[in-house]
């Protein structure tokens, strides 16, 4: 009889740093100790503190394990598993008291998470169904199909006020209404996991942890708009998700939850998996359709919505991963459970990808409204080295910042959107004093301007002159003109831009702008970048500290330095290309750089 | 291809085991607590510990844990067990063996019933 649970991490976190082997050492030290019928050992999907990984926990005392390494396993299964004894050695410790937490539930980090979409990750073996129906898995469907009309289960999402996941955030009910009245015997369910937001990694995580979640909710809808086939779009470059995918599938099917004549009610519904090479626009709805039917992905004008004329031309509809896994709950558990979560016109909760500069990088799951400041100091531990924050971003690269003017704002759709930043997928990249904001608009603007599909002129040739200008201003070389010109083309791509991507593609510029107008104009008028990021407005400079010694001006890649051995050398400033070499080579430290 | 029926089936077998793992209650949950340190394992540990595990799966018990822990320092008196329920004080079990366990699990964890017969106390006397 089973007495003990070894849960072993499997996300793509701590799967990157060994994670496997630690598994693979528990199987085999509980084999030699004789313990293989008391002890089990599961890999699960992400815990969310990918930053603390590899994570293992031992249930039933709940020890949560951090930082493990292949070397610490035979501590934790002579001294816990044989002997009871948790090793405190490798206990979690938080981070601001150093107060070793035994359990994962006392972790700052989850008191003011509330798991919905997460609820099974980390908890079950993803590659389990019995697992995953232990925990009331494919009882959401099995109420639909026998007890709830098609309309009746439209009409609960409708009531839960579930709003998409995916960025948009348009009622889930709503569009399920949409494709439901299209007439048609042929109709298409399809799931966006192609999560291309650099940093944001929660529906991954949700794939990984939780796959039959997605699946059984797809279903639900299939049942509900009256399709009988689903497609998932997934990424190739997440392996682990697509690999647990085609498990759940297999099992799903073989289960007869998936299929002809599902558990005998007569309906019927299949599901296949479709790769994405990873294009960004491939995200957008229109494109990833066309993907699937096999075509190069670009997106399409709208009207016709899917809904009404989608994948091969029939109604369809298409949610998000994280959209997904609240279906089944919220079936179970019933619309009013849900709506009482959240704001008023944002119910339930949100998975947010936590990066950047903050202590606990991972994955959390907030209630709708819980205020930027909850995330980031209690839940997120902070700014690392005593730093102080700047911003956050969030929507990736079709969001905007949120200062720390607005550190106390609830965290809902519509007052992101009013501070001109916006939901988005899920990531949230927070900066610190040494984060300089227009470097930080730079990257968003080359990551979309790599990733326009080039159909539409706004977008493609657009963002390239938008980035043209940033180049223009952390090099120095802009005037105040050229911001006031740059914030007017902004307005006109977003305007004219086919797609979302050419939409929002300007909108980290507009938000920085609207909040960091001052850095811009450092940039511009006093050429200098206040948090020394930019390296074209760099400058280096020998002091008198200088001891003459030559040792940089050998290594200055252009001869940029020189000077006379014993006395102080100089740096010519219209050679130098700022590489930073003789800095790093100063045994002095008499080069400065400002 | 599984029924309506079998998959219900499938649910409550799992959640007797997957239950190990939900810390979210502890304070309203039953803890019984073998002692399984060298000496505990020695006297016959295991065994205890395993028949409590079985006991509380086959009555589907799902506020009952069994847990581990070390040495409980009277090594003389082990298999130690304690029982944790919550607003009541704790109750010692010394010597206790597979047979006594399921007496413990039906009288004291079940009815409510303290087991006198096996207490630390009536060992003491
Ligand atoms: C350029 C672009 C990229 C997008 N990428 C994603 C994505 O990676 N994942 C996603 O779920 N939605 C993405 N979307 C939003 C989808 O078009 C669509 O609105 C969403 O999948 C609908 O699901 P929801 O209503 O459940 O959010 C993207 C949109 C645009 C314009
Ligand atoms: S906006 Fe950009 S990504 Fe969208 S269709 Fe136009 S060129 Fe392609
Ligand atoms: S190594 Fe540094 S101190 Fe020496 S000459 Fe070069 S710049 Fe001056
Ligand atoms: S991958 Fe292990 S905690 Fe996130
Ligand atoms: S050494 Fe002068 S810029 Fe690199």
């Amino acid at each position: 009889m089973v007495r003990s649970h070894v849960l072993v991490c499997g996300g793509t976190g701590c799967h990157s740093n060994n994670s496997a082997a630690i598994k693979r050492e528990f199987e085999t030290l509980i084999k030699e100790r004789g313990l293989e019928n008391d002890v089990s050992v599961v890999g699960t999907g992400c815990f969310g503190l990918c930053a603390v990984g590899p994570i293992v926990i031992v249930y039933p005392e709940g020890a949560f394990y951090s930082g493990m390494k292949v070397e610490d396993v035979a501590e934790i299964v002579d001294e816990h598993l044989v002997k009871g004894r948790l090793v405190q050695r490798l206990l979690y410790k938080e981070k601001s008291d150093e107060h070793v937490v035994k359990a994962l539930s006392e972790t700052n980090f989850y008191k003011k998470q509330t798991r919905v979409a997460l609820r099974n990750c980390g908890v079950i073996n993803p590659e389990e169904i019995d697992e995953y129906i232990a925990e009331d898995g494919y009882q959401a469907l099995i109420k639909c199909l026998t007890e709830l009309k098609p309309q009746e289960v439209i009409d609960i999402i409708k009531a839960s006020g579930l709003r998409g996941r995916g960025g948009g955030g348009f009622p889930t009910g709503l569009k399920w209404q949409f494709a439901a009245n299209s007439p048609g015997p042929v109709k298409y369910v399809c799931c966006n996991a192609d999560e291309g937001d650099p940093g944001a990694f929660m529906d991954r995580s949700i794939l990984e942890g939780d796959p039959h979640a997605v699946l059984e909710a797809m279903a639900i809808a299939g049942y509900a708009i009256g399709a009988h086939q689903g497609y998932i779009y997934v990424r190739a470059e997440y392996p682990i998700a697509v690999q647990r995918l085609r498990i759940a599938l297999d099992q799903a099917k073989e289960y007869g939850l998936l299929g002809k004549n599902i558990l005998d009610t007569g309906f019927d519904f299949d599901l296949e998996i479709r790769l994405g090479a990873g294009a960004f626009v491939c995200g957008e709805e229109t494109a990833l359709m066309t993907s699937i039917e096999g075509n190069r992905g670009e997106p399409r004008p709208r009207p016709p919505f899917p809904a009404v004329k989608g994948l091969f031309g029939k109604p369809t509809i298409l949610n998000n991963v994280e959209t997904y896994a609240n279906v089944c709950q919220i079936i179970l558990k019933g619309a009013d459970w849900f709506a009482s979560m959240g704001t008023e016109k944002s119910k339930g909760t949100k998975v947010f990808a936590l990066g950047g500069k903050i202590t606990n990088t991972g994955l959390v799951e907030i209630p709708m409204g819980t205020t930027l400041r909850e995330v980031i100091e209690d839940i997120g531990g902070g700014i690392p080295n005593g730093k102080h924050f700047k911003a956050a971003q969030t929507g990736g690269p079709s969001g905007g910042c949120i200062p720390a003017e607005h550190f106390d704002i609830p965290i809902d759709y519509d007052n992101l959107i009013s501070i001109g930043s916006m939901m988005g997928s899920g990531g949230m990249i927070v900066m610190d004093e040494d984060n300089c904001m227009v470097d930080i608009a730079k990257f968003f603007l080359e990551f979309t301007v790599d990733e326009s599909c080039g159909k539409c002129t706004p977008c493609r040739i657009g963002n390239r002159r938008l980035l043209e200008y940033l180049d223009k201003i952390t090099s120095g070389q802009a005037t105040l003109q050229d911001l006031d010109d740059m914030e007017q083309l902004c307005y006109y791509i977003k305007a004219n831009s086919l797609c979302g991507l050419g939409q929002t593609a300007p909108n980290p510029v507009l938000s920085t702008l609207r909040y960091f107008r001052d850095e811009y104009v450092a940039h511009v008028v006093e050429k200098r970048c206040p948090c020394h990021v930019c390296k074209g407005l760099a400058r280096y400079t020998i002091t008198d500290d200088c001891k003459g010694c030559s040792a940089c001006a050998r290594k200055c890649p252009v001869g940029a330095i020189s000077g006379e051995i014993k006395s102080k050398f100089v740096i010519d400033p219209s050679k130098c290309i700022k590489c930073g070499v003789c800095m790093e080579t100063c045994r002095f430290g008499a080069i400065v750089k400002e | 291809m599984k029924s309506i029926a079998d998959i219900k089936a499938i649910r409550d077998k799992m959640k007797g085991q997957i239950n190990l793992r939900d810390n979210k209650d502890a304070e309203q949950e039953i803890r019984i607590v073998v002692g399984m340190a060298t000496c505990g394992i020695s006297a016959g540990a295991r065994p205890v510990f395993n028949a409590f595990v079985d006991d509380v799966a086959s009555r589907q018990l799902r506020n009952v844990k069994v847990t581990r822990t070390g040495c409980m320092g009277m090594c003389a008196l082990e298999p130690i067990v304690e029982v944790h329920i919550p607003g009541e004080d704790p109750v010692t079990y010394v010597h206790v063996d597979p047979d006594k366990v399921r007496k413990i699990v039906a009288n004291h964890i079940v009815n409510g019933n303290v087991c006198t017969e096996y207490l630390i106390g009536e060992e003491r006397k």
